[in-house]
């Protein structure tokens, strides 16, 4: 029969002896967790970041820019030529099943200014769909009605940026700003958002109505023209067929023929946003991998000085086995050894990781995410690591005859 | 039925093209309670046979029966499990783990045979005490001299209690004095618990606490004798 409970104190005093010798063997392993940890902790981050600023733009998202990706062979940035139109974005409304809502956006910078207080920021002329869109409730006041959209009414919802720049403590709703010496009534305030996955901070804009931004604040090319038409699919299976309905009736619209390039162009933003998470997940992969690396570095230390302590400790061997030590007796002696080794070093190893996470996300401003996961699949690597190397010398000790152990000086 | 029964024992270590015959048609028959020294020349194969009988090694033919069990079909394990509860070691060069205190070397046997920790506890402090060690369980063996090196291996191979003792030249590292009195506790452990005590000696006085010599040449019993003392 094994005793488990003699068998770790006859490892832990053999660890014991030779302290230096352990503490170094543990070393590789410490430095392989803890990278790992540390790996894993920062693209996890990255991932949750870029998950979070996913949800706040908004989710089935398509964007419609005006000009062609390519135009008369030559490669034209989208968005270069005015071809939009707010009648575009009623006929996607109305004709693309496949939509669910669309706000048309005019927008520009331009110096607000409440009291004595002003703020330059970006002015969103757009409908009220906007906040369906981009899924924006209101933290405060009211979304602009049909009345105010149809007669270029002078109103506006803030974000709460320009609400802590302009107010500071006041209650904004009723109050007047002036846009571009514009005065403009303030009907609500939108909820906070925080940044974008640019980095940009999407609580410092002001909503308009678009028709108010077209005729009262900033100049148009046409009638009627807007720079950007947001769309919202009605499910993620529906994107790819809202793409196609859209494009299908712009061209018609925009009297494109057969031959000719689009002078639009449709982006699918999540489409977009997912191919940046998967590859954050790729890179993380990636780290955590080269980082597994050093661990496995830290395995092969634990595998030498095992073997090192075999050979070192023949003649116990042979002592041990002379007086009825088993097979398993010493195989698991050794590997006991080898694992405490390494879970040793796995959990100072977590440890470091940790903290290490930290200084990272503190000197380098990234954000870092310890999953829970990330640590047991470290504590159970390392687990493992002692005892996928600690059983080759252990098996080697186990076969040693004992006449010739016995005789081993 | 014999304690120990061996019939025609041939031990051939084969080097190369060379063929040493350690054990020649060895055919002894041990009863228990006996006390016997195993003598002669060097080479002539005495650790040879103390290696068969403790189940440490096996002979290349002949027929070992250990109370009247045939150990040569036994596996590795099984042979390891004999030597745990029927046999007792005792080597010349006492063959303790150091850095261990005396208290762990005698326990040892008792951990591979799965014993309770109280019980063990229990049990070496009385086989300390046959061996006049009692007080001496947190020594290092370091701390201690040769003799009570020797008793300490003595009282780990009285512990799980074996039947038989095997004691290959015990007191070959220790003086006169110290052998003597090795020597008496043999003869006391002998006497008082009737454990079977097999020795190899070159020494004529070390053998005379014996009550059997057997004598070893070249791999051959050229004698087996009874002395007259009781
Ligand atoms: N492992 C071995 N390999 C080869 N020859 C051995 C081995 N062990 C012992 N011998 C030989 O067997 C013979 C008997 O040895 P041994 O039993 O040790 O003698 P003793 O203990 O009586 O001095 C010697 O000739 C020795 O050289
Ligand atoms: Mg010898």
């Amino acid at each position: 029969m094994i005793n488990i409970p003699a068998t770790i104190r006859i490892s832990l005093r053999a660890l014991r002896v030779n302290k230096m010798r352990s503490a170094l063997t543990m070393l590789g392993i410490i430095i392989g967790v803890s990278a790992v940890i540390t790996m894993l902790a920062v693209g996890t981050g990255a991932r949750q970041r870029i998950g979070e600023q996913m949800a706040s733009i908004g989710s089935n998202l398509l964007m419609v820019l005006p000009g062609s990706t390519t135009s008369g062979g030559v490669r034209m940035g989208a968005g270069t030529q005015p071809t939009l139109s707010t009648g575009d974005a009623e006929a996607i409304q109305k004709e693309c099943l496949s939509v669910m809502y669309v706000a048309p956006v005019l927008s520009g910078v331009a110096q607000v200014i409440y009291g004595n207080q002003n703020w330059s920021t970006g002015i969103t002329g757009t409908t009220t769909n906007m906040l369906q869109v981009r899924d924006w409730p209101l933290s405060a006041g009211r979304p602009f009605t049909d009345e105010e959209m149809r007669s270029a009414s002078k109103v506006c919802l803030l974000g709460q940026t320009v609400v802590d720049n302009l107010f500071g403590g006041i209650n904004p709703i009723g109050q007047i700003i002036r846009i571009k010496n514009v005065p403009f009534t303030v009907v609500g305030v939108l909820d906070a958002k925080g940044q974008d996955p640019g980095g940009h901070d999407q609580d410092d804009t002001v909503y308009v109505p678009v028709t108010t931004a077209q005729k009262k604040l900033f100049g148009t090319a046409f009638p009627g023209m807007v720079r950007i038409i947001m769309v919202k699919a009605k499910s993620a299976d529906d994107l790819a067929s809202a793409e196609k309905e859209i494009t299908e009736l712009l061209r018609q619209r925009h009297h494109i023929g057969q031959k000719q390039d689009d002078d639009f162009t449709v982006r699918n933003l999540t489409q977009m946003m997912q191919a940046a998470e998967q590859s954050t997940k790729v890179m993380t992969l990636l780290l955590g991998a080269i980082a597994s690396v050093s661990l496995l570095v830290g395995g092969i230390g634990i595998m030498n000085i095992m073997l090192v302590s075999v050979t070192e400790r023949t003649r116990e061997i042979g002592i041990r086995m002379a007086i009825g030590a088993k097979t398993w007796d010493i195989r698991l002696q050794f590997i006991v050894e080898a694992l405490t080794l390494s879970m040793i070093g796995g959990v100072v190893g977590i440890i470091i990781g940790i903290s290490s996470s930290e200084v990272v996300s503190m000197l380098f401003g990234w954000p870092t995410v310890i999953s829970p996961v990330s640590i047991f699949l470290s504590f159970g690597f390392s687990g493992f690591v002692g005892i996928f190397f600690g059983f080759y010398p252990a098996y080697k000790a186990s076969l040693l005859d004992p006449i010739e152990a016995l005789r081993y000086e | 039925m014999a304690l120990i029964e061996t019939q025609n024992i041939n031990k051939i270590y084969s080097l190369g093209d060379v063929e040493v015959n350690a054990l020649k048609n060895v055919s002894l028959s041990i009863e228990k309670g006996e006390f016997i020294a195993i003598m002669g020349p060097s080479g002539s194969g005495k650790s040879t046979f103390m290696n068969v009988l403790g189940c440490l090694d096996k002979p290349t033919s002949g027929i070992y029966l250990l109370e009247g069990i045939d150990v040569a079909r036994m596996n590795r394990d099984e042979l390891a499990a004999i030597r745990n509860k029927k046999l007792g070691f005792v080597f010349q060069g006492f063959n303790l783990l150091s850095r261990t205190s005396a208290m762990e070397n005698v326990e040892l046997p008792m951990l591979y045979d799965g014993l309770p920790a109280g019980e063990r506890k229990e049990k070496v402090m009385a086989a300390l005490a046959v061996v006049g060690l009692a007080g001496r369980e947190d020594h290092h063996p370091n701390q201690l001299s040769g003799g009570q090196q020797q008793r300490v291996a003595i009282a780990r191979a009285l512990v799980n209690n074996a039947p038989i003792i095997l004691a290959d030249e015990p007191t070959g590292n220790l003086d006169t004095k110290t052998s003597i009195e090795i020597m008496e506790l043999f003869v006391r452990l002998n006497g008082e618990s009737h454990i079977t005590i097999i020795l190899v000696t070159h020494e004529k006085d070390i053998a005379e606490f014996s009550r059997r010599r057997i004598f070893f040449r070249d791999g051959v019993v050229v004698s087996d004798e009874l002395s007259g003392k009781t």
